[in-house]
């Protein structure tokens, strides 16, 4: 099939799919958002962007006045690239439109890990096309510094559409943080993101999203992730604020030997707001490994925390644990773990755990002479914190400061 | 001074202490004998202020301050610290987090360090408090977070219980810092009330001052060492009968 036929093809299985209600979360109508793009000019220097659109993308970790702490930028405003850069060797950053020019082989890789026609979020995102970043390592070359992407909604009640492809080659190594935010906290506004990794021989990646939508944003990422031999994936999700609806289930497929996916997530929401978030990993090579974790508070909305493992080959590992928190009379935590082992010969477990904080640990550290709230908010703080292996000490800052900000939010 | 007059206290409604009266001194440290369910922990408990133990009748005064209805933190910022039996685990929250909130404005990392080295615990700071810990560990750590709090009223609730013969040392060790043990007694401040089912514990501090409970009340007082021979020799039965039928000296005024 050539070029134009794979294109018509997406399109067509789009078309069919564009009705298709996706199996998890609240059905969001997409008709009332508006697809006209506001028109948004390209920004040669990003330090440039207005104080508060760099403040907010601050807050979700993006950084554009210290170049130098990162080694690529991308920025998307609603559906426009805005500025794509990079700052060392080894690493391509472009918006994916501009890379489909340049690279005929990036066709591979389109709609490969993710399905066009999986829900009615990603046949939109083929029949609206607007844009995406291609961060991309080069073979064995390692980055020091993250490569950070902004997502920024800036219109209101608009459909951003975004396709991402992510490609780590052999042996190289990537840090990426991609901070998704809003102009406004009022304005509604819905998220469609689609985003393939493919983690090759020996590469390895950490991908750290924070959120930080608006309470009337609508979520709706939809994420696949390939790792070959030796390969590791670590994912590290804070959603820093409540969103109205959020609903995401990646999934990692390990298909090269002692291939590893880690999966860590944060979620902090309160009243109002409802979040289904999951995550999954199929183990279908030898001695391949998995760990999910999730941490889940509310102050008043419903989140269900999901993770599935499946072990399909001898030798493999993976481990789930959901642990919720609810704070206050209000709110509700459904934790889905799942393990589904095909032969034997694999180890597969999880814990799961729902509910306030015991009286018991409060008044331990009231004994010590904290106050009430100084004891919960311990308790709290070492509830989210997550210790996370191999997170090199500039990313896990910003992780831990992202963290402390959702605490914040909660306290 | 920790003066406790008339107290009753209740759990859940059943009363478990009734009328127990008793006084230490500054510099004091004062040790209760007593089978089990004789309401020893419930005491302690009740003194350090936990809800669960609903005080019924008396006072509790504490420096010359009406503590009785004050909140656990509100005593432990008064200067009282207790050693839990069987601590919760706080997942997430380290023991250098803990160390932290004991030491408040005392001290310190560098405090926090010289502290675990002297309480054999310098590999356990990063770890979830109390999470996998042996029960040495766990007394150890108990006595580690007081020394960074340093009450000026100890209690301690059978400090030596599941601990082997090496670690009671230790434990000793790390009581008689936090009771002033090398202290001169008329420069001692710090106050102790310990429970001890075994009594090794007396070789390491300077306890003056025994108590048997049975059922609630307080019966004999007298010197600890003794007490705890005749308990040895004859077990609790022959201190109860002792008492029964007189009222304790200390009662008496």
């Amino acid at each position: 099939m050539n070029q134009t036929d794979i294109s018509k093809n997406y399109q067509e299985k789009a078309k069919a799919a564009i009705d298709k209600t996706a199996a998890l979360g609240d059905d969001i109508d997409i008709t009332k958002f508006t697809s006209d793009n506001a028109n948004h000019a390209y920004q040669e220097d990003p330090s440039q962007l207005d104080a508060e659109a760099k403040k907010h993308m601050l807050d979700a970790g993006i950084m554009l006045d210290d170049p130098s702490q990162r080694s690529g930028t991308y920025i998307q405003m609603d559906n426009t690239p805005i500025h794509s850069s990079v700052t060392q060797d080894g690493v391509e950053v472009m918006p994916v439109s501009q890379a489909m020019e340049k690279y005929d082989w990036l066709s591979d890789y389109w709609w490969n890990a993710v399905a066009v026609d999986q829900d009615k979020y990603t046949a939109n995102i083929e029949l609206n096309q607007y844009d995406g970043y291609f961060i991309r390592a080069l073979p064995g070359q390692k980055t020091v510094f993250p490569v950070q992407a902004c997502l920024y909604l800036a219109k209101d009640k608009l459909v951003q559409n975004v396709h991402n492809i992510i490609i780590a080659e052999e042996n190289s190594e990537m840090h990426i943080i991609t901070g998704c935010t809003t102009a406004s906290q009022e304005e509604s506004g819905l998220h469609l993101g689609v985003s393939e990794f493919y983690i090759k021989k020996g590469a390895k990646v950490t991908f750290t999203m924070i959120h930080s939508w608006s309470p009337e944003t609508a979520v709706r990422p939809r994420s696949g992730v390939i790792i070959e031999e030796d390969g590791l994936f670590m994912s590290n999700y804070v959603l820093m604020k409540p969103v109205n609806s959020l609903q995401m289930n990646p999934l990692a497929r390990c298909i090269g030997k002692n291939a590893t996916a880690r999966f860590n997530s944060i979620l902090v929401t309160g009243a109002g707001s409802s979040l289904d978030v999951g995550s999954r990993v199929i183990l279908d090579a030898e001695g391949s490994r998995t760990e999910i974790i999730s941490r889940a508070i509310t102050t008043g909305g419903y989140i269900t925390a999901r993770g599935y493992i499946e072990g399909n080959a001898p030798g493999v590992k993976g481990h789930l644990e959901c642990r919720g928190l609810i704070l206050g009379e209000k709110g509700g935590i459904h934790a889905i773990p799942e393990l589904k082992g095909n032969l034997a010969g694999i180890d597969l477990s999880h814990e799961a755990a729902v509910g306030k904080i015991a009286e018991e640990e409060v008044e331990y550290l009231m004994a010590r002479g904290l106050t009430r709230d100084e004891a919960t908010a311990t308790i709290v703080r070492g509830f989210l914190r997550v210790d996370i292996e191999g997170l090199p000490p500039l990313l896990a800052d910003e992780l831990k400061r992202a963290v402390e900000a959702s605490e914040k939010e909660v306290m | 001074m920790l003066k406790i007059k008339n107290l009753s206290v209740a759990v859940e409604d059943k009363e478990i202490i009734h009328n127990v009266n008793l006084t230490i001194k500054n510099g004091e440290t004062h040790v209760l004998f007593g089978p089990n369910g004789a309401g020893k922990s419930t005491l302690l408990m009740a003194i350090m202020g936990f809800p669960k133990y609903r005080v019924t009748g008396g006072s509790i005064t504490f420096k010359g301050k009406d503590i009785t209805h004050l909140s656990v933190d509100e005593r432990a910022r008064m200067g009282i610290g207790i050693s839990f039996q069987r601590p919760p685990v706080v997942r997430g929250v380290t023991t250098r987090d803990m160390m932290a909130a004991c030491l408040q404005e005392r001290g310190n990392g560098d405090k926090i360090i010289e502290l675990a080295a002297k309480a054999d615990l310098n590999d356990f700071l990063e770890r979830d408090i109390n999470y996998g810990f042996s029960g040495g560990e766990i007394k150890r750590s108990e006595l580690m977070q007081l020394l960074a709090q340093k009450p000026e009223l100890t209690l301690l609730d059978e400090p030596e219980s599941g601990v082997d013969l090496v670690n009671i040392v230790l434990i000793g060790e790390l009581m008689n810092d936090l009771l002033e043990k090398n202290c001169p007694i008329l420069q001692r401040k710090c106050m102790g009330l310990i429970i001890t089912h075994t009594g090794h514990i007396l070789d390491y501090v300077n306890a003056r001052t025994g108590y048997v409970m049975f059922d609630g009340t307080i019966g004999c007082v007298g010197d600890p060492h003794e007490m705890l021979a005749t308990i040895r020799e004859k077990g609790y039965e022959e201190c109860i009968n002792c008492y029964l039928g007189r009222v304790p000296w200390h009662e008496s005024d």
